[in-house]
């Protein structure tokens, strides 16, 4: 049987297409900028009027902000010339020659100048420290710990303070800027690390009077504003010991923060110690493990892996608290800025903002820093958990 | 056959200091005696150097005149004759006072931010991201100096002021009208007593009835015209008894108005907008842990996306979200103890600061702050627990 001319036709005509047809590329607006505009910007009349009212209020706040900070901001001089309104000059923004003059001042406060050699020394060995202890994969972090938390301690002491023989003392009233900042910060840390984690196991031990003791001391601290600790610091504390053993005010302040840190440490690392599964703590008893075995070798430092992050961010908040020390008559940054920016030789309409400008500045990098480094912990950690 | 003999074994028998009894009777005892010398020793010195200091204990001070002037009083005090115990409650009524306004600020602008934050609008949700990011990581202290040394203070002297709507803004802070009542105004504050008792009767009426039927009761708007409307209506008709006592410009200062302090302003502004950030962050945390299934089978039953929030996430966000909000709020309380730093007279700046100073009372005065303090967040803490026990999942 053959085909006709006709029937041959209809049935090439019906075999329309082998491959499938490739896809057309989607509509400009909905791809590249135009359509991540669209999507991220323009989705709704609602969205609309957003984006236009925060892109009003960024340009209402950011042009001002740069203005101030980068193109008319004064960049060099030697006094408060450099600074001060002039006719060619009507508009004046930071003055930074103030913060480049009285940088080292900021950084040692009235630290001795020949002997600040010291402090550089110091700021490299914590440096070093902090590095050992936040890289989770550097090499003998327990050999890290034994330096962190004792021989740091000392060093820096002999450093800074002198004494021994070995150095020229440095009254602690000559102490200041970010040297107080750091000293008080880090101290807080070191010693509220190891207190918390005694006190937080003593908050969770089954003997009813360090049970009673750990939760007065801890809900007391937590419960009034770090102001109060350090004002009874300064005026209780010298109450306390005998007169000849009055702390000088450094150490007092000292004792108030990490006394506050510790209570505050002890809740986080509480946190920790209950998120271990109580399996671990009934696998080490099988194994006949007693009390402080089990802690040393299994429970804590589960506990303390996975409280890292927070003990990051108690540590930012005890890295801004620092601050305060300023009120009991410590010269921290703030202190020395506060101190700095009424001198009559800087003095014009912005060395206030500029000098805040530096402290901020300051505290954000640190700050910011540290989040970040805990954020990323975090993730990490939690990526380990899902597997 | 033998049978083993299954004889219960005598316990080993344990030198008595291995036991943990005794072990821990030991611990305890060795803990308070340490405890208890540490606080001889300290009691003891204390008498001694308070001594030596001829400062007199106890509490005589309190009823002593203070003889200090306080720049911002709540209740009437005077320096000639106001004790230092008047001076305390001033100071206390005014740390109450910029906590509880700093408070209302904080979560209106945190729960803004947050919401902010979960923008699917890629801008408003990156400026919110800045503004906690940027807050968040500078002290606050630093802020508070920052608000009233470079801005308010900042500001043009008493002659340049900034004016607006009979109001001035100088240096030396925010100078409003004040509203002074008239006779009459007494049935305006009876019609808002009586919007405020009649909405929650209503609302509770059109709760139990939504229980009962399911129909549901314009609750949003009866509460509106009641709180709102019914007092005006009611001003209205009593010809609007109320007037404006405007600040008048004189030569060297402002007579009248309401004076807004530049300390209380920064203050204020400062704590308001740090724990804004920080509450920005527990309602950003609190809407994610709703999980996104509650969502989805909102939208399966047909709810549409506004009663979806309002029923479904808001309640359960909620859950999560008081539990670390009132840990800010007692932060921001605890906070505005910095208010020492500025000079605006609260509770520390006034009585740890200045009454310290002046009656050399350390022990005593330190001793009643801390425990306004502690008692604040203990009661707060009490009325978390039973809020958190009440509202705990029932979990099967």
């Amino acid at each position: 049987m053959t085909m006709s001319d006709g029937e041959l036709a209809i049935a090439e005509a019906r075999f329309l297409q082998i491959a499938p047809i490739p896809p057309q590329p989607p509509p400009m607006a909905m791809t590249g900028a135009i359509g991540w505009v669209r999507t991220n910007l323009l989705s709704t009349p609602f969205n609309i009027a957003l984006t236009i009212f925060v892109g009003l209020l960024l340009l209402w706040i950011i042009p001002d902000a740069l203005r101030f900070l980068i193109f008319d901001a004064a960049w060099t001089g030697h006094d408060r010339e450099a600074c001060i309104y002039t006719a060619e000059h009507p508009d004046v923004g930071a003055c930074w020659p103030f913060v480049w003059d009285r940088l080292s001042y900021f950084v040692y406060g009235s630290y001795p100048i020949p002997e600040r050699w010291r402090v550089n020394i110091f700021f490299v060995m914590l440096a070093i420290g902090i590095t050992w202890m936040l890289w989770l994969n550097a090499p003998r972090r327990d050999l890290g710990a034994a330096y962190f938390f004792i021989v740091l301690p000392i060093c820096s002491f002999i450093l800074l303070h002198g004494g021994l023989g070995l150095l020229y003392t440095v009254d602690t009233s000559l102490w200041g800027g970010v040297l107080v900042t750091i000293v008080v910060s880090s101290v807080g840390i070191v010693v509220s690390l190891p207190l918390g984690i005694v006190l937080a196991l003593g908050r969770r031990s089954h003997m009813p009077t360090v049970k009673t003791l750990s939760v007065i001391f801890i809900e007391f601290v937590r419960g009034v504003p770090l102001i109060t600790v350090l004002f009874m610091a300064s005026v209780m504390l010298p109450l306390f010991v005998p007169d000849a053993y009055s702390p000088d005010k450094l150490v007092r302040a000292l004792v108030g923060i990490a006394l506050f840190a510790s209570a505050y440490m002890a809740e986080v690392v509480r946190a920790g110690l209950a998120a271990i599964p109580k399996g671990q703590f009934e696998g080490a008893m099988a194994v006949g493990l007693g009390y402080r075995t089990m802690m040393q070798l299994i429970v804590l430092p589960q506990a303390l892996k996975i409280t890292i992050p927070n003990i990051v961010n108690t540590y930012i908040g005890l890295f801004k608290d620092t601050t305060l020390v300023f009120i009991v008559g410590l010269f921290d940054l703030v202190k020395t800025i506060e101190v700095a920016r009424i001198d009559p030789q800087w003095a014009a309409p912005t060395t206030s903002s500029t000098g805040y400008a530096f402290a901020a500045m300051f505290y954000f990098v640190f700050c910011y820093g540290m989040s970040r480094y805990a954020r990323a912990t975090e993730a990490r950690l939690s990526k380990a958990e899902k597997r | 056959m033998t049978v083993e003999s299954t004889a219960p074994q005598q316990p080993a028998r344990v030198a008595f200091y291995n036991d943990p009894k005794i072990r821990s009777m030991g611990y305890q005892a060795a803990l308070c005696l340490i405890v208890a010398l540490l606080i001889y020793g300290a009691v003891n010195n204390a008498i001694d150097n308070l001594q030596r200091a001829h400062i007199a204990s106890g509490f005589g001070f309190w009823d002593q005149t203070a003889g200090f002037d306080i720049s911002q009083t709540l209740i009437s005090y005077s320096a000639s004759v106001s004790t230092y115990g008047r001076a305390f409650w001033v100071g206390l009524l005014n740390t109450l006072l910029v906590a509880g306004l700093g408070i209302i600020f904080a979560t209106i602008i945190g729960f803004t931010v947050g919401i902010c934050r979960l923008s699917t609008n890629w801008l408003l949700s990156r400026a919110a991201t800045g503004y906690v990011e940027l807050i968040r990581n500078i002290p606050l202290l630093l802020q508070l100096l920052f608000w009233y040394n470079a801005v308010l203070k900042a500001l043009p002297d008493i002659r340049d002021s900034h004016k607006f709507l009979g109001g001035y803004l100088n240096n030396r802070g925010l100078f409003l009208p004040k509203p002074i009542e008239q006779p009459g105004f007494g049935w305006v504050e009876l019609a808002l007593l009586i919007g405020i008792i009649g909405s929650v009767v209503f609302y509770v009426w059109a709760r139990k009835r939504q229980m009962a039927t399911g129909q549901q009761a314009p609750v949003t708007w009866v509460t509106l015209g009641l709180v709102i409307g019914l007092p005006l209506i009611v001003s209205a008709l009593a010809g609007f008894p109320l007037q404006f006592e405007f600040p008048v410009l004189g030569r060297f200062n402002l007579n009248g108005g309401l004076g807004v302090q530049p300390e209380f302003a920064a203050l204020l502004l400062g704590i308001s907008l740090y724990t804004a950030a920080f509450i920005a962050e527990v309602v950003r945390a609190g809407i994610l842990a709703v999980s996104r299934g509650q969502t989805e089978a909102a939208y399966s039953l047909g709810m549409r996306p506004r009663p979806t929030l309002r029923l479904i996430i808001v309640p359960q966000a909620m859950r999560v979200i008081i539990p670390p909000l009132t840990s800010q709020y007692l932060n921001l309380t605890k906070n505005s103890s910095l208010a020492v730093a500025i000079g605006y007279p609260d509770l520390v700046q006034v009585f740890t600061g200045t009454v310290l100073n002046q009656t050399g009372q350390a022990v005593e005065v330190v001793a009643i702050t801390m425990a306004v303090y502690l008692s604040i967040s203990l009661l707060t803490s009490l009325a978390m627990n039973v809020y958190n026990s009440r509202i705990a999942l029932v979990e099967r």
